[in-house]
């Protein structure tokens, strides 16, 4: 099946729990021992206390869309969703950002609404890497 | 950095030959077609450079040996488009330190053409965390601290359209810009969707264009060709780098403390500007760098380019050169609202010369509102 996503490229050492798990069905996020700060990227100290303990933490995959754009085409060759597609900035209630798309709902902006409740969504691509999209909640 | 406010000068400013399309020159053409250019502009000889400054592809050690100059100083601080700004303040330092007498600030970019460039730098965190939904090109994130800027603030396509009316307004003025026609609000809402909430002429154009700064010492600058045109102030900061990372979406913390140095250092206040340089890659950038500064509250930054405030005649001109919007955006553009500010603080705009213009700010951006530069300029001490 022709890949219509670019893969993500490349997977680094520090991000690995992160695609494991999605592999398995769960949102990872690395989360600081020290001060419990929840962060992404994924990093080998923590942003907030600069602690070099860093573990893991199973998100709850439910948060809010902090922000979108409606997509009228690509500008990567390697994107190849039928456009319009909504680029979305996802808050997770555990706190940190990440971007996703928002599927499941009709990319109009009298439709899509900043902070509106989303879910996660887990999407395989191939037998390596499944990737985090994100539908309204509920 | 306040004893050093008006101790640096700039008196030599220019573009390459040309700016525009431009596939029959080089990159590092059109480096050192600036070059040339903005050291004859400033009545210097290329041999009395010995500071070197640039950012994007090209080293200062390259620009150093394909000028023929061995330069006692180099800088190639790259933070994005702004770094060109940023640079100011660091020969201002230079200078004033001895370090180097004639300080050289270069920008080329074949970012249209694409002529005499090689692709590649590290996409190891947006390659996997960002473009496998189809992230890439700065329209796809700075859309997100616009609609953000609208969620909280109720700012409308309107609004944003504004900023890019009343820059086309200032391009028809400038014989240099690539689109001079005028537009209205309603252009701006009909041009081609792209990325809500931008549509086509909410973006930059896409250009190859070059420019460069010279700056020596108050007291040798006297001796130049031109005018001196005084750096009263200096700031840069950095906040992030990828969006999701963004201190306080939508406004700009880099900014604020960039522009919160350099008043200082100049020793002015928001009230005191008869014209500003705005880094504008998308027509909601200028309102929210208006925010950032302190200029007004955020949310109200639009209102500063109302028919007879920024437009062309109007109360405080913005962006008088038409802007990345519609003169010329290479890419890092960071250079370009410098040499305007010279051009208006010297008085040599012609047609869209702010009369009496006496202080001048230029504030940039690199990235997405990730990194700002600010300075202040005048004509006078
Ligand atoms: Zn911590």
């Amino acid at each position: 099946m022709e890949l219509k996503r670019p893969l993500p490229t490349p997977m680094t050492p520090e991000a690995k729990p992160y695609w494991d798990g999605l592999k398995e069905g769960k949102l990872m996020m690395p989360k600081c021992d020290d001060c419990g700060h929840v962060f992404f990227y994924p990093r080998i100290a923590c942003p907030s206390c600069h602690s070099r303990s860093v573990g893991w933490m199973q998100a709850s995959g439910k948060g809010k869309l902090f922000s979108f754009e409606i997509a009228h085409r690509s500008l990567n060759p390697a994107f190849k969703i039928e456009a319009p597609y909504i680029l979305a900035m996802i808050e997770l209630e555990e706190g940190p950002r990440m971007m996703s798309n928002l599927i499941n709902i009709d990319p109009d902006p009298t439709v899509v609404k900043c902070d509106m409740p989303v879910e996660v969504v887990f999407e395989k691509q191939n037998d390596d890497v499944t990737i985090a999209l994100f539908q309204p909640a509920g | 950095m306040k004893e050093l406010s008006n101790s640096v000068c700039i008196v030599g400013v220019e573009e390459s030959d040309e700016v525009g399309k431009l596939p029959g020159v080089s990159q590092l053409s059109l480096h050192l077609q600036a070059c040339h250019n903005a050291v004859a502009d400033a009545g210097l000889k290329m041999s009395e450079v010995d500071g070197i400054f640039t950012a994007g592809q090209h080293s200062p050690a390259l620009l150093g040996e394909a000028l023929g100059v061995n330069p006692r100083y180099v800088d190639g601080t790259s933070v994005g488009g702004c770094s060109f700004i940023i640079m100011v303040g660091h020969a201002l330092l230079a200078l004033h330190h001895g370090l180097c007498d004639v300080a050289l600030i270069s920008h080329g970019e074949s970012g249209r053409s694409g002529t005499g460039v090689t692709r590649g730098r590290d996409t190891s965190l947006s390659g996997q965390f960002e473009m496998p939904y189809g992230f890439g090109g700065a329209p796809t994130y700075f859309g997100m601290i616009t609609n953000r800027h609208m969620h909280e603030y109720g700012t409308t396509l309107e609004d944003w359209a504004k900023v890019a009316v009343s820059t086309r307004a200032w391009a028809g003025l400038n014989p240099k810009a690539m689109f001079r026609d005028p537009i209205t609000v309603q252009d701006v809402l009909d041009s081609r969707p792209m990325f809500y909430p931008f549509n086509l002429l909410n973006i930059c154009l896409v250009t190859d264009a070059g420019g460069a700064v010279v700056l020596t010492r108050a007291d040798r600058a006297q001796d130049c060709a031109k005018k001196p045109v005084y750096v009263r102030g200096a700031g840069e900061g950095t906040d992030h780098v990828f969006v999701t990372e963004m201190e306080e979406l939508p406004l700009s913390v880099a900014t604020r403390n960039s522009g919160k140095k350099a008043f200082e250092m100049a020793g002015v206040s928001h009230g005191d500007f008869d014209h500003i340089m705005l880094y504008d890659a998308f027509s909601s950038g200028p309102p929210i760098m208006l925010e950032s500064l302190g200029f007004c509250e955020p949310g109200e930054g639009c209102s500063f380019f109302d028919e007879g405030k920024s437009t062309p005649g109007g109360s405080l001109p913005i962006n008088t050169n038409g802007g990345g919007l519609s003169y010329t955006h290479s890419g890092m553009y960071g250079i370009f609202p410098i040499i305007e500010a010279v051009r208006q603080q010297r008085g040599e705009c012609g047609d869209r010369q702010v009369p009496g213009a006496s202080l001048s700010l230029v504030n940039g951006m690199g990235g997405m509102l990730s990194a700002a530069g600010t300075i202040v300029l005048s004509n006078q001490k």
